[in-house]
């Protein structure tokens, strides 16, 4: 019979006027977001940092600038280099994570907010003071010992340095702060 | 006295609705009926393939989720299969297995896109689009589990995934392929049957099987007109010869048979995704390429079904970091030349929906 067809879209279209909407009216209510979220806000750990540039050299948009310097202690005598610039300018940024993929210390995290808008493109540039200064809620992306021990940004506090690392890499292990020939076995290729 | 007439031109596009994408038409037009058709294309044109050039061989692939935006997941697998074939490493069984279940879920989803706008060109404004949008937000939700993603994934690496599927991913994957073939029934029962979708579509913007071979048409298009050429299973990549799934065909080849065959397809991919987490057992996801790689010299080409046709990558390696050249086979691109042959005779509203049926994406198109 003609006109069946539509009769039986409409039957469709009043089921599903009474189901629950599927929607949620966003800045109120929100979605769950998973832990794995690659979002912004990134997260950066000056303690683990080596300023080994590696992040910098991934990044398919060379967005990441670092500038150190070495620190009172003589880099080959075992001690720091010292971070004066780490801009990440999230304007470019595609968040593809590569970034945090390359970095063999567990420094650098991917964020897990979404909301960064701005009114002047400068202020997307991530500076290393903002860095330092931020609550650091990371992402588990690429970190699979933070995504074990059930780590979820949007619920819990804010993540230490000592607990997000992959502690039983060999550089990891010893006590003392981390020296050219160490950082040569910790690092990927 | 008769009256004079001449055929007329008009310029449709680059912004346009029914595009999908910046696409532009000059159409030539005696009354409405149409009398030529040509496409002009590059507004989107972002040189994917130069740029890989000055890429390494992991930079790529975040280029890569962008060729198809609605199916990056498969652009992933096409581009890290030709990477495999040229450096000689093979994905570990889990690796394989993950990359097939993402690849199923983004055929599913692009095939919803494929639909909800082809009806939408059809002039039932975002309500269909809607249903199938909201089926499709599932398998974003999926894949931001999966890889933190939910459009630019940048899941794959050569040499499997970059990281094992979070635990609670199974269960959710489970309940999704429990309730979508209940999904898909609520489409046909909105679609399938509707008399005017049946008016537009059957019987208009008929291609045959031997116009399809000679424009070198692939996927659901060809398949539509009765030909069951599919990748999955003429040239087996990946573990696809280990699944028990079929072909659908169409049978004449018109705007209903495509739209078919992309809801059959997706019944399909349901299949392929429960034998997936049937035979799916742990180990390794990634063998250990490093992420600096530098295959040797040399070339390689592999190809996938990807949901609008024959994706290929061909890569040159000179053996250095980063590839020396780039070829993508875009199957919409090839698919939309056949566009004139399809629409010439029409009225210009066939053509609209003759264009959304085809199922192109820009972002392909243009590269």
């Amino acid at each position: 019979m003609y006109g069946l067809g539509i009769a039986k879209g409409f039957l469709l279209t009043m089921k599903v006027f009474l189901r629950k909407p599927v929607t949620v009216k966003y800045p109120e209510q929100r979605l769950k977001q998973h832990p794995r979220f690659r979002g912004e806000e990134f997260v950066w750990y000056e303690e683990r940092c080596t300023g080994c540039a590696s992040c910098a050299k991934y990044c398919p948009l060379g967005i990441i600038k670092i500038v150190t310097h070495p620190g009172d202690q003589k880099p080959l005598e075992g001690g720091f280099y010292d971070i004066d610039v780490f801009d990440i300018d999230i304007g470019r940024c595609m968040f593809c994570g590569l970034c945090v993929e390359a970095c063999p210390y567990d420094a650098l995290f991917m964020g897990s907010g979404f909301e960064e808008g701005q009114y002047r493109r400068d202020d997307l540039i991530i500076t290393v003071d903002r860095l330092r200064a931020a609550e650091k809620h990371p992402s588990t992306w690429f970190r699979p010992q933070l995504e074990d021990s059930g780590y979820d940004p949007h619920k819990d506090s804010p993540a230490s340095w000592e607990k997000v690392g992959r502690e039983n890499w060999p550089f990891h292990l010893s006590s003392r702060p981390p020296g050219p020939a160490d950082s040569d076995e910790g690092a990927q290729e | 006295m008769p009256l004079r007439t001449e055929p007329i031109t008009i310029n449709i596009g680059p912004q346009h609705p029914s595009t999908h994408g910046v696409f532009r038409l000059r159409a030539t037009f005696d009354g409405e009926v149409i009398l030529d058709v040509e496409p002009v294309f590059g507004y989107l044109h972002r040189g994917s393939e130069k740029l890989a050039e000055e890429r390494t061989y992991t930079q790529v692939i975040t280029l890569t989720d962008r060729l198809d935006y609605v199916s990056s997941m498969i652009n992933n697998q096409a581009y890290v299969l030709a990477c495999e074939k040229l450096a000689g490493v093979e994905a570990p069984e889990r690796g394989m297995y993950l990359r097939v279940i993402a690849a199923e879920l983004q055929r599913i989803a692009s095939h919803l896109v494929a639909t909800g706008f082809l009806i939408n060109d059809l002039g039932a404004f975002a309500t269909p689009l809607m249903y199938c949008f909201r089926e499709r937000e599932k398998i974003l939700d999926l894949f931001e589990m999966l890889c933190g993603a939910r459009i630019t994934v940048t899941y794959m690496r050569v040499g499997g995934v970059f990281q094992d599927a979070p635990e609670d991913f199974w269960p959710a994957l489970k309940t999704f392929v429990k309730e979508m073939p209940i999904y898909l029934d609520e489409y046909e029962q909105l679609l399938s049957e509707n008399e005017v979708l049946l008016i537009r579509t059957k019987g208009v913007a008929i291609l045959s099987t031997e116009t399809a071979i000679n424009g070198s048409v692939s996927g659901p298009v060809l398949r539509s007109t009765g030909y069951p050429w599919d990748l999955r299973k003429a040239d087996p990549y990946e573990l696809y010869d280990r699944f028990d799934f079929e072909i659908p065909v169409g049978e004449r080849g018109d705007n209903y048979d495509r739209y078919k065959v992309r809801i059959s397809e997706m019944r399909q991919s349901i299949r392929i995704l429960e034998q997936c987490m049937q035979q799916i057992e742990p180990g390794l996801v990634k063998t250990d390429v490093p992420l600096l790689l530098r295959p040797p010299v040399g070339e390689a080409y592999a190809h996938v079904e990807s949901p609008k046709g024959e994706l290929g990558f061909y890569v040159v390696s000179d053996g250095g970091v980063s590839p020396y050249r780039l070829k993508i086979r875009a199957p919409s691109f090839i698919n939309l030349t056949i566009l004139r042959e399809l629409v010439i005779g029409l009225k210009l509203a066939d053509m609209i929906v003759a264009f959304g049926s085809i199922d192109v994406n820009m972002g392909e198109v243009d590269r």
